[in-house]
């Protein structure tokens, strides 16, 4: 299991670089897609089969494709690869460039603080993630559920025509 | 050692044998019968009873010019339709055709259904869009809509299930089926998922992406040749698995008296199967806003209503 972590971590770590460069916007999601599957194999090596699932039924399967969805809509041609080659100018890297490597730092350091960070003897199960979820973690999925209601109202209002409005009548 | 590797190799090339000669078999087989409740005769010319049509159809597809446009964007285009087969006979790993005849038995199982077809859509989304033809895009868009609204209450409407049976591994729901088959408790679970497996595979009263009357022929108006070919296989793939699934999760899968339990599963499959075609036989093309009017406003609260009531009356049997 730990070639299989090395290997889609490294396929992770590629396709994502390759998302950010691609001037083509749907490439860039299709780099995206990549990346998100093999973190998913990255969370199966590490033992979370239930996590590896989701990220792909929710992440790759569904959030993704509204995206590409959004894309096909705006239908962007010559336009916006114009654009992007503006905005992906090599003087724009800098600051990003900076606080990215301050992260690894952190990260690395952070990595080498604890030596048993890659538990792959042990596979989580699906009932013990139920259990804690709504068990000792019930408030985060509740904080969780209204932030989604909060979005779900916020997209009926923007679709909303408002009421009725008949002729002769002020409102 | 021959148990650990060599059954498992054995199964994958069964399943692939069966499920990709079925697909074929099928085509010949919904014409037929399409034919027979339209009164008519349907193609009976190429060897008996016309068994061999789909044979003639893939040398003349074999044949044809793979012809990529060229304001297409290539490698999408030529990526799209291999991505729906992939993702369909991935699918396949996890069903349980007997008891021992399944490729892994992941705890996952259905998880691991669901994943697969949601990846499914990129396939036909994808297809619309590396088309660059305006037709192909409405197909593609269309499709991703469609798909993402019914996969929504699909995965719910396997949950009663689940919660029934109390594990996600096809082969424990199978067996957890020996007392009563699902169909009958969880009959809700039963349509809506059906309902879901037909706009899945976007079969005749969903068959929107691709309604021949408004979009030439919506996603893979562009496709030709093999790759037009792997579309079409894709669709009866996807039926196949559907109709595997149906099976397995509603109608005790391969339990049954007498015959062998692969017997079994395979009768109860092609019934199902029978089923699909009979409904494009009778059904007519719904409109789009109908489609996910369908979806949102009556499905989805029926599947959260089916999984609260069988979650409540789980509770209280214990």
């Amino acid at each position: 299991m730990n070639a299989v972590f090395y290997m889609a971590s490294a396929v992770a770590i590629l396709a994502t670089l390759l998302a950010i460069s691609r001037r083509e916007a749907v490439h860039a999601l299709l780099y995206l897609i990549v990346s998100l599957l093999a973190v998913a194999l990255v969370f199966f090596a590490l033992g979370a089969p239930l996590i590896a699932a989701m990220e792909v039924i929710v992440y790759a399967g569904a959030i993704v494709i509204l995206f590409i969805f959004v894309v096909m809509m705006l239908n962007l041609g010559e336009v916006a690869r114009e654009q992007e080659n503006v905005w992906l100018s090599p003087g724009i890297w800098r600051v990003p460039g900076i606080m990215a490597l301050l992260l690894t730092g952190l990260l690395v350091y952070a990595l080498f603080q604890e030596d048993r960070w890659l538990p792959v003897d042990r596979v989580v199960d699906i009932k013990v993630v139920a259990a804690s979820l709504f068990g000792p973690y019930v408030l985060m999925v509740e904080l969780a559920s209204i932030l989604l209601l909060a979005g779900l109202v916020g997209a009926y209002y923007l679709v909303w025509r408002g009421p009725i409005r008949r002729p002769g009548r002020r409102d | 050692m021959w148990t650990e590797i060599g059954w498992p190799l054995v199964v994958v090339a069964g399943v692939l044998f069966v499920v990709l000669n079925l697909a074929a078999v099928l085509i010949w087989m919904e014409r037929r019968l399409l034919a027979l409740w339209q009164d008519r005769y349907g193609p009976n010319r190429v060897g008996i009873f016309g068994v061999l049509q789909p044979v003639a159809d893939m040398v003349k597809i074999f044949f044809k010019e793979d012809w990529v446009p060229p304001f297409a964007d290539k490698v999408t285009f030529v990526m799209a339709p291999a991505i729906i087969v992939v993702t369909v006979l991935l699918s396949f790993v996890v069903v349980p055709f007997a008891p021992g005849v399944i490729v892994t038995d992941i705890n996952i199982g259905i998880l691991f259904f669901l994943a697969m077809s949601s990846l499914g859509v990129y396939s036909l989304a994808l297809a619309g869009w590396a088309s660059n033809n305006k037709y192909s895009l409405i197909g593609g868009m269309r499709t991703t809509a469609q798909m993402l609204a019914y996969e929504v209450f699909m995965g719910l409407s396997m949950m009663g299930v689940v919660i029934q049976a109390g594990s996600f591994s096809l082969t424990e729901i199978v067996e957890a089926q020996r007392g009563l088959w699902y169909c009958i408790p969880q009959c809700v679970g039963l349509v809506v998922f059906f309902v879901a497996g037909l706009a899945e595979t976007h079969r005749i009263p969903f068959d929107l992406p691709e309604a021949e009357g408004e979009l030439v022929a919506g996603f893979h108006s562009e496709y030709s040749g093999m790759k037009f070919g792997m579309f079409f296989v894709g669709e009866y793939l996807g039926i196949t698995l559907i109709s595997s699934l149906t099976v397995a999760m509603f109608f005790g899968g391969w339990l049954g008296p007498w015959l062998p339990p692969v017997l079994w599963f395979a009768i109860k499959t092609l019934i199902v199967l029978c089923l699909f075609i009979l409904i494009r036989a009778s059904l007519p093309r719904f409109r789009y806003d109908q489609l996910i009017e369908i979806g949102w406003k009556y499905m989805l609260p029926l599947s959260l209503v089916n999984l609260l009531v069988t979650g409540g009356v789980v509770l209280l049997m214990r």
